[in-house]
């Protein structure tokens, strides 16, 4: 089959018609990035294509001197023969899928995406199209997303039960998205502030500067020493978790905060005395109704196991496919 | 049940025993005697039996959801646990029956739903999850089928009602030994004083467990102290006679009476009454020694056995300790003179009942020379009792240790994996292994433990990557990996393909060093199992 928008190469995801890489893995001469984590977002490039809502976080991210295009969301531009637009596609700051359109028919890449209210992105935008890629990272019936208010309730529990017994809570989350929405929705609920680990300061400024309101933030490292963290809230990455820098925080309780934590099983086997499901992922309702509301004629799965979502949405009449695109593990991006 | 499914959530969501002791206690206080008793018994790992089965929970989910069986399944296979998948499956209900206490749950609801017909059953439970939130969905399915599994055991229960009650921990293990029944009433009896206890009359006394020995023996002081005797493997068990009624009590606290009527018949001889503790074993009269660990199967599941199965497969009683005499409790007397008390009581006993021998030996270097004919004597080891250790409760450290014979080892290919449960779930933490018969590679054990999180991990990648088929949830995988396993030992067996069956395979590390030519043979086990 060959697709003249959409063909998997060893760089990544390439449009021939447009000559241009999706998220490519290796350094290509023209890339249009979908956001800025890690796994999506590689250095090396020629040229950039990106959503204007996340050029702070791409200079983050991307070498100093990266060449780097903004677009509006909605904007049209062209690559090649290629029409291209970006929309929101509610993952994090800045995050956008792919409208391509070519000789009538127009593909989207729907990149990482979550249907869930975040009060630091624009909402997804479903884009019609003949044909939806969409990522399947918790394609199983078993992830349904609780609501937001309701994991921030326990989350605040948690940290008044920590600040009575006077131990520091520790919560372990993704250093880019997960982060700074905990820190929205905290600030609509208190004004307290919030310790973070120093792997998350500047991407909690450029969120500030893109003008994300959030609680006040503190850096822990720069507290003075001995400074004693019993009743505070500290934020950091899971690469922190058993490391030398935790051993300010005295008989922590510790939080983590992911999709997977779902499943009661991966919750005690991660040792961690909390868990909350907060993902940045689409859930299994999101993940179909997204496609369903792309009314595509072709459905192609990327990502995770998506073996089962392949199936049922067969079962449910589509013409559901596997896209193998290879992306290296980044653990910021993990659920 | 809300109520309960509260006090499960904050038992799940810490490890720390004290925390847990503490919610238990704490609800204890709070909840109903009805209700805090029928917690009491399903957390110390009671349950009701055959309320429903696992395809009917299948079915009703199926049509509470529409979702396909397969789609079900593969849900399943990620989850692990039947009860957690239902309740992450499920619409939410509506809370309308949260308010229903446990007890009524435990004897009115869950008794009437095990007598519907099957497809009323189905029906009865989808109406239920219709009514209820998902922490009690998954609360429900769990009472249903039948294991908590919330990291409480039976001894963290027994403190908390102690910690609740004020009253000694072991007087409470005593009384809640052997089949307590979980009334209100019951309850209200374990938290009195000391003293009127004639309803223990049937009771088994809380075992006392040895720990591993860790440490080389001589670090155990002088010789002349302690006691060293077999270390049999069979089932552990107290054998009493109180006012001439016979009972036999498995460290289960599972009632064997029937099961072994020799092993009563002897002790109807003895010339007082009395309370044992020993082990059953499948006896080689003719060899005077035991057999292996599964002709004593054939045993445990028979309730009547006939007179050709007592024949063909007979058991003995083999008695360590003596822990009550003429209805005196003797368990804070030194070891030493219970055993000879227990000597002379059953002095000039037949075969099935008889006194675990003392291995004798002058020196710890002697002794170390004794235990190398563990197997040839069919034992485990040895057992390293201080004489002067009252007989405790639980597992106490110190006076009571089982130092057992280094194990069988064999380097193993990885050839199946299956998904875990429990801590586990989720993970192809289950593995199958095989050795070289000729040029084809056949099973012979099944491992669970041995790896560390970070190697299961990995390993679950690997196996997830390089499946080359699948049956249900078990995949077949390249044969890449080789496993170094250990095991207790191993037998000709005509149940197994490869014609042999180990006994306690455990993983002992992964032999990243080996390839799958380096695994050993077939030949080598049949050899060993023929002894």
């Amino acid at each position: 089959m060959f697709d003249p928008l959409l063909q998997p190469r060893p760089e990544g995801l390439y449009c021939p018609a447009g000559d241009f890489f999706i998220d490519p893995m290796l350094p290509v001469v023209q890339a249009v990035v979908t956001h800025a984590h890690g796994d999506h977002a590689r250095s090396g490039s020629g040229r950039y294509q990106v959503a204007s809502a996340g050029i702070g976080l791409m200079r983050e991210r991307l070498v100093q001197d990266a060449l780097i295009d903004a677009h509006d969301y909605g904007e049209t531009f062209r690559m090649g023969e290629v029409e291209v637009s970006l929309h929101p596609a509610g993952h994090v700051l800045g995050s956008a899928q792919v409208r391509m359109a070519y000789g009538g028919r127009v593909v989207v890449v729907s990149g990482d995406y979550k249907r869930d209210p975040d009060p630091t992105c624009v909402p997804f935008e479903s884009v019609p199209c003949d044909v939806f890629v969409t990522e399947s990272t918790f394609g199983l019936p078993v992830y349904r997303w609780p609501p937001m208010t309701q994991v921030i309730d326990d989350l605040l529990a948690w940290w008044d039960d920590c600040a009575q017994k006077q131990i520091p809570a520790v919560l372990f989350c993704y250093a880019l998205g997960k982060a700074q929405r905990i820190l929205a929705e905290l600030a609509l609920r208190t004004e307290h502030t919030v310790h973070l680990h120093g792997a998350m300061l500047r991407l909690v400024e450029s969120y500030r500067e893109a003008g994300v309101r959030m609680v006040p933030t503190e850096p822990a490292s720069e507290s003075a020493r001995g400074r004693d963290f019993a009743g505070e809230l500290i934020l950091a990455p899971p690469s922190a978790a058993g490391s030398p820098w935790m051993k300010r925080f005295s008989k922590a309780s510790t939080g983590f905060a992911s999709g997977w934590m779902q499943i009661r099983g991966n919750r005690r086997r991660r040792g961690y005395d909390r868990g909350f499901v907060v993902s940045d992922h689409a859930d299994w309702p999101g993940l179909i109704r997204s496609v369903e509301d792309s009314r595509a004629s072709r459905i192609y799965v990327t990502h995770g196991d998506g073996d089962t979502l392949i199936r049922h949405l067969r079962d449910l009449g589509h013409d559901a496919q596997s896209l193998r695109v290879l992306r290296g593990t980044d653990n910021e991006s993990g659920g | 049940m809300h109520r309960f499914a509260a006090l499960y959530a904050e038992l799940d969501r810490t490890a720390s025993t004290l925390a847990k002791r503490e919610a238990i206690a704490s609800y204890l206080r709070d909840a109903p005697a009805g209700d805090a008793a029928w917690a009491v018994y399903v957390l110390g790992g009671g349950k009701l039996r055959r309320l429903a089965t696992s395809t009917e929970l299948r079915q009703a989910l199926a049509a509470s959801t529409g979702y396909a069986d397969w789609l079900i399944d593969e849900s399943y296979e990620q989850v692990g646990d039947l009860a957690e998948t239902i309740a992450l499956m499920l619409p939410e209900g509506d809370g309308s029956l949260a308010d229903e206490p446990l007890q009524t749950w435990m004897e009115q609801q869950l008794p009437a739903l095990a007598k519907l017909e099957s497809a009323d059953r189905v029906a009865q439970l989808q109406a239920w999850w219709r009514a209820l939130r998902p922490a009690q969905v998954f609360l429900l399915n769990k009472l249903i089928t039948g294991s908590l599994r919330v990291g409480v055991s039976h001894r963290l229960v027994v403190q908390s009602i102690a910690q609740w009650s004020g009253q000694p921990t072991d007087l409470i293990a005593h009384r809640m030994s052997g089949q307590w029944k979980p009334t209100a009433d019951a309850l209200t009896a374990l938290t009195h004083a000391a003293g009127d206890d004639e309803h223990l009359a049937d009771r088994p006394y809380p075992f006392f467990l040895a720990s591993p020995l860790e440490h080389e023996v001589e670090t155990l002081g002088d010789m002349a102290e302690w006691m060293a005797e077999w270390k049999w493997d069979g089932i552990r068990a107290q054998l009493m006679r109180r006012d001439g009624h016979v009972g036999l009590w498995s460290r289960g606290e599972e009632r064997l009476d029937g099961r072994f009527p020799e092993i009563e018949l002897a002790v109807a001889t003895l010339k007082s009454d009395g309370v044992i503790d020993g082990e059953i074993l499948a006896w080689d009269a003719e060899e005077n020694l035991p057999r292996p660990f599964t002709a004593l199967q054939k045993r445990i599941g028979k309730l009547k056995p006939g007179a050709k199965l007592l024949t063909s497969a007979p058991v003995c009683f083999m008695a360590y300790d003596l822990l009550e005499y003429n209805g005196s409790d003797l368990r804070e007397r030194p070891l030493r003179e219970r055993r000879d008390m227990l000597a002379a009581l059953i002095e000039g006993l037949d075969q099935a009942l008889m006194l675990s021998p003392p291995v004798v030996a002058d020196s710890w270097s002697a002794l170390t020379v004794e235990r190398q004919q563990s197997r040839e004597r069919q034992t485990e080891g040895l057992m390293l009792k201080r004489l002067d250790s009252p007989y405790r409760v639980g597992r106490k450290r110190g006076d009571w240790w089982k130092w057992k014979v280094d194990p069988y080892t064999l380097d193993a290919v990885l050839l199946y994996a299956q998904p875990g449960h429990g801590r586990r779930s989720g993970l192809f933490t289950d593995y199958t292994f095989g050795v070289w018969d000729g040029d084809t590679l056949v099973p012979v054990a099944k491992a669970y433990s041995g790896l560390d999180d970070k190697e299961i991990g990995q390993l679950d990648r690997w196996i997830r990557a390089h499946t080359t088929d699948r049956f249900g949830p078990v995949r077949a995988v390249e044969a890449t990996h080789v496993f170094e396993l250990a095991f207790e030992a191993v037998q000709l067996s005509s149940r197994h393909k490869s014609g042999v069956a180990t006994r306690f395979p455990r993983i002992l590390r992964w032999r990243t060093d080996k390839g799958i030519a380096d695994a050993d043979k077939l030949d080598d086990l049949r050899r060993l199992a023929s002894g």
